[in-house]
C-alpha cells in the first residue's frame, strides 16, 4: 500500500522545549489511523506541523509522495489535505449553507474570480446542499452557524473540512465534549464520510478509536511509542506502561 | 441533536425531488440577482425624480455630494464591513483618484486628449486601483490592528507628499480644471448642476451594482469567510493575503471612482480631499450606516451628508452632534442605523408592529422633550462660553434666548432632566413591548 502521508524525522520546538521530538510515521493510503496519548503528549502540535499552521524546526512531511514541508496551509489544502480544529473553527457569522459552500469554492476552481456569481452555479449549490444532507443539518442551513448547538457546529466543521474532497483527512477530536448518543452519530458520520478517503484522527475516546481505526499510533512526551493494529497496541508492553495505566483520567478528558 | 440523521443523498425511486435538491434551489432562487431588481428599479426612479422633487441649487449640489458620498462609503465598507479590515487611510484612494482626474481634466483642455466626461470616474477608479495594488500588495498580509496601523501610516504619508509635491498636489490651494471642455456628450456640455448630477447618479447606480455583485461572486464571498475566520479559510485552500487584497483593490477601485465624481463636481481637488479627517469621515459615514448591511454605508453616506450640509447652516456645533451620534451609535446600536430598522424585520413580518409603534410614540414625548433640552444646554452653553465680546443671545430652534438670564437654562434643564427621567421609566416598558412584537422574550437587544 502506498503512503498517503509520511513525517520524517519531524521535531518542533517552542524556545527551548522539546513538543515534537522526532517523529517518523506513514499513514497509508485508505487507512483509518488514530493518534492517541495523554493530555500535552503534542498530538494537536503534530497536526499544526502537518497542515502547516505550525513550522517545522526539522525533519519532512510528504503528501502522496510530495514534500509540502515549508508550505503554506492553504498550500497544503489544495494538494488534497483537509483538517477540523480541536475548538470548534467554523464561520460564525455566515449561514450553515454558506459554510459549506465556501469549503467547496477552491476545490471548485472558482478561486478568487469576480465574475461569476455563486447563486447561479448550480452544481456548486448542489454540492452544498448534497454535503449539509450527508451531515445532517439540511433543516439548519438559513442560520448563522454561530448559533448552532455545540455538536451542530462540530458537524457543520467535519462537513466544511470534507467538502473540498480531499483525499486526506484529519479529525481533531471530533467527539469532544460530546454526550454517548451524540458521539455515536459523530462516528457513524465520519465513518461515512470518509469512505475511500485516509483518515487521520487524534481522539480520546478509546471506544471511539478502537471502534473506527484501522491502525493507532500512540504518542507520549512528542514521540510515537507504538503503531499497530487496535490489537497490537493493546498488547504492547510499552504502550501499557507508558499510556494505557492513564487511560481512566485520559478518557474523561474532554478539551 | 441532528448529526446521527442519516439520510437519503440520491433521488428517491419514487421520482419524489430529495430534499438537498430543494434546499439548493431554494438557495439559488433566494439569491438570484433578479429578485433585487424591483429594489435596483426603485432606484432609478429615485434617482431620476429627485431633481424634480429638490429642484433647487442647493438641493442639487447637496445631492450631488452624496452621491459622492454614497460611492466612497459603499467602497469603504467592502473593506470594514465585507472583509473585516478597519482602515484609517481610505481617502488614499479617493484623493488620488480625484486628483488625477482632476490632471486628465486639465489635459483635455490644454492638451486636446480626447475623453467624454462621463468616462472621467472611470480613469479616477483606475488610478484608485492603480494605487490600491502596490500598497495592498503589502498591507493586506494581516487584518486586525497591523492592517489598521498601516492604513494609518500610508494615509498620514501620502497626506504629507500631497504638501511637499506641489507640482502634483498644488499646494494649499490644490489643483483645479474645467469640466466643460470635453467632447460633448449627446448634446450635454455639463454646464449646469442638474446636467452634472444626472451624470452622478449614472455613476452612483452602476458603482452600487457593480459592488452588490461582487459582494455575490467566490471572492466577495471568502472575504466574508477571511472576516469571519481567516484560519478557516486557509484550510479550505485560499490564501488570507490574496483574499484581502482582492477586496481591497476593488475597494480602491470604487473610491478612485468617487474621486473622480469629486473632481467632475468640484472641478477643484485639495489637500483635505486625501487627509485623514476625509479618511474618518468616510468611516463615520460606514458605521453610523451600518456596516453588516450593503445599504447601510449608502444610509450613513445620506444622513451625513445633509448633517454636514443642512445641520452645519443652522448651528456651529454640528461637528459635535455628529461626533455624539457615533458614540451612541457605537455604544448602543453597533449594527447602525439600517440595523436600528432591521431589527424591526421580525415584528413587522409577523404583523405585531402596530402595539410595538404606540409604545414608540408613547417614548416620543419624553425623547423630544430630552432633545430639545440637550441641545438647548449645549447650545446656550455655546454662546455663553464664547460671550467675551459682550453676546448673550443663542439663537435656537427660531427662538433668541438670553443666556445670561436664569430661566432659559431652568427650562432646558427641567426639560433635559425630565425627559430623560421618563426615558428611563419607560424604557423597560419599550423592552417588554419590543421583546412581545418580535417574539422573542429577552426583549431588545
Amino acid at each position: 500500500m502506498s503512503a498517503a502521508l509520511q513525517m520524517q524525522g519531524v521535531r518542533k520546538n517552542f524556545g527551548p522545549t522539546e513538543i515534537i521530538r522526532g517523529i517518523d510515521l506513514e499513514i497509508r493510503s485508505g487507512e483509518r489511523h488514530a493518534i492517541i496519548g495523554p493530555n500535552g503528549a503534542g498530538k494537536s502540535t503534530l497536526f499544526h506541523l502537518v497542515s502547516g499552521k505550525y513550522s517545522k524546526t526539522a525533519g519532512r512531511i510528504l503528501l502522496n509522495g510530495e514534500d509540502v514541508t515549508g508550505l503554506e496551509p492553504y498550500q497544503i489544502n489544495r494538494k488534497g489535505l483537509s483538517r477540523s480544529f480541536q475548538i470548534t473553527n467554523i464561520f460564525p457569522r455566515l449561514s450553515v449553507f454558506e459554510n459549506v459552500r465556501c469549503g467547496l469554492l477552491w476545490a471548485m476552481e472558482y478561486r478568487n474570480s469576480f465574475w461569476r456569481l455563486v447563486d447561479t452555479e448550480r452544481e456548486l449549490n448542489e454540492r452544498a446542499a448534497q454535503i449539509l444532507d450527508e451531515i445532517g443539518l439540511l433543516d439548519r442551513c438559513d442560520l448563522p452557524a454561530g448559533v448552532l448547538a455545540y455538536a451542530e457546529q462540530r458537524a457543520l466543521e467535519i462537513g466544511i473540512t470534507i467538502a473540498g474532497g480531499a483525499e486526506v483527512i484529519m479529525l481533531d477530536e471530533p467527539t469532544a465534549g460530546m454526550s454517548h448518543s451524540e458521539t455515536e452519530g459523530v462516528v457513524a458520520l465520519i465513518r461515512r464520510v470518509t469512505e475511500g478517503r485516509t483518515l487521520v484522527m487524534v481522539e480520546h475516546d478509546m471506544g471511539v478509536v478502537f471502534d473506527l481505526a484501522d491502525r493507532i499510533s500512540v504518542l507520549v512526551y512528542g514521540e510515537i511509542i507504538a503503531t499497530g493494529t487496535p490489537e497490537e497496541v493493546r498488547a504492547s508492553r510499552a504502550v501499557q506502561e507508558a499510556y494505557l495505566g492513564a487511560v481512566d483520567s485520559a478518557g474523561q478528558e474532554v478539551n | 441533536m441532528s448529526v446521527n440523521q442519516s439520510t437519503t443523498t440520491g433521488a428517491t425511486a419514487d421520482g419524489v425531488e430529495p430534499a438537498w435538491k430543494r434546499v439548493a434551489d431554494e438557495q439559488m432562487r433566494r439569491g438570484a440577482f433578479s429578485r433585487t431588481l424591483p429594489v435596483w428599479g426603485a432606484a432609478v426612479v429615485i434617482l431620476m425624480i429627485m431633481p424634480l422633487v429638490f429642484p433647487s441649487a442647493v438641493a442639487v449640489t447637496i445631492m450631488n455630494q452624496m452621491g459622492i458620498s454614497i460611492v466612497f462609503a459603499l467602497s469603504y465598507n467592502m473593506l470594514l464591513g465585507q472583509g473585516g479590515m478597519l482602515s484609517f487611510g481610505h481617502a488614499v484612494y479617493f484623493g488620488l483618484g480625484g486628483f488625477l482626474s482632476v490632471h486628465v481634466m486639465n489635459s483635455v483642455e490644454y492638451d486636446g486628449w480626447w475623453l467624454p466626461l462621463p468616462l472621467l470616474p472611470l480613469v479616477g477608479g483606475l488610478f484608485g486601483l492603480a494605487f490600491a495594488i502596490p500598497i495592498g500588495g503589502f498591507s493586506t498580509r494581516r487584518a486586525g490592528t497591523v492592517f489598521a496601523m498601516i492604513s494609518l501610516g500610508v494615509g498620514e504619508l501620502v497626506a504629507a507628499c500631497s504638501i511637499i509635491f506641489v507640482a502634483f498636489f498644488g499646494g494649499e490651494e490644490g489643483v483645479s480644471g474645467d469640466r466643460t471642455m470635453g467632447p460633448p456628450v449627446f448634446g450635454f456640455e455639463f454646464l449646469s448642476e442638474v446636467e452634472v448630477y444626472y451624470l452622478t447618479a449614472g455613476v452612483v447606480l452602476v458603482a452600487a451594482l457593480f459592488m452588490y455583485l461582487f459582494s455575490r461572486t467566490p471572492a466577495g464571498r471568502m472575504a466574508n469567510a477571511v472576516r469571519d475566520n481567516e484560519e478557516r479559510a486557509e484550510f479550505v485552500g485560499y490564501s488570507q493575503r490574496y483574499v484581502r487584497f482582492v477586496s481591497f483593490c476593488a475597494s480602491g477601485f470604487f473610491a478612485g471612482m468617487a474621486g473622480g465624481l469629486f473632481a467632475i463636481n468640484y472641478e477643484i481637488l485639495t489637500e483635505e480631499n486625501l487627509n485623514l479627517v476625509t479618511s474618518g469621515w468616510v468611516l463615520l459615514m460606514a458605521f453610523i450606516g451600518g456596516v453588516g448591511f450593503f445599504v447601510g454605508p449608502i444610509v450613513g453616506a445620506i444622513v451625513l451628508t445633509l448633517l454636514q450640509t443642512v445641520l452645519s447652516n443652522h448651528t456651529e456645533l454640528w461637528q459635535l452632534y455628529v461626533g455624539i451620534l457615533f458614540v451612541l451609535t457605537v455604544m448602543y446600536a453597533p449594527r447602525g442605523l439600517t440595523g436600528l430598522v432591521a431589527m424591526h424585520g421580525p415584528a413587522l413580518r409577523s404583523g405585531r408592529l402596530g402595539p410595538l409603534v404606540a409604545a414608540y410614540g408613547v417614548a416620543l414625548v419624553p425623547l423630544v422633550a430630552f432633545l430639545a433640552g440637550a441641545i438647548l444646554l449645549l447650545e446656550m452653553g455655546n454662546v455663553a462660553n464664547q460671550s467675551v465680546v459682550g453676546e448673550s443671545e443663542a439663537h435656537v430652534f427660531g427662538l433668541s434666548l438670553d443666556v445670561s438670564t436664569a430661566p432659559p437654562w431652568l427650562v432646558a434643564a427641567v426639560l433635559a432632566v425630565g425627559g430623560a427621567y421618563a426615558l428611563a421609566r419607560l424604557a423597560p416598558r419599550l423592552r417588554d413591548a419590543f421583546g412581545r412584537a418580535t417574539g422573542a422574550a429577552g426583549g431588545a437587544p
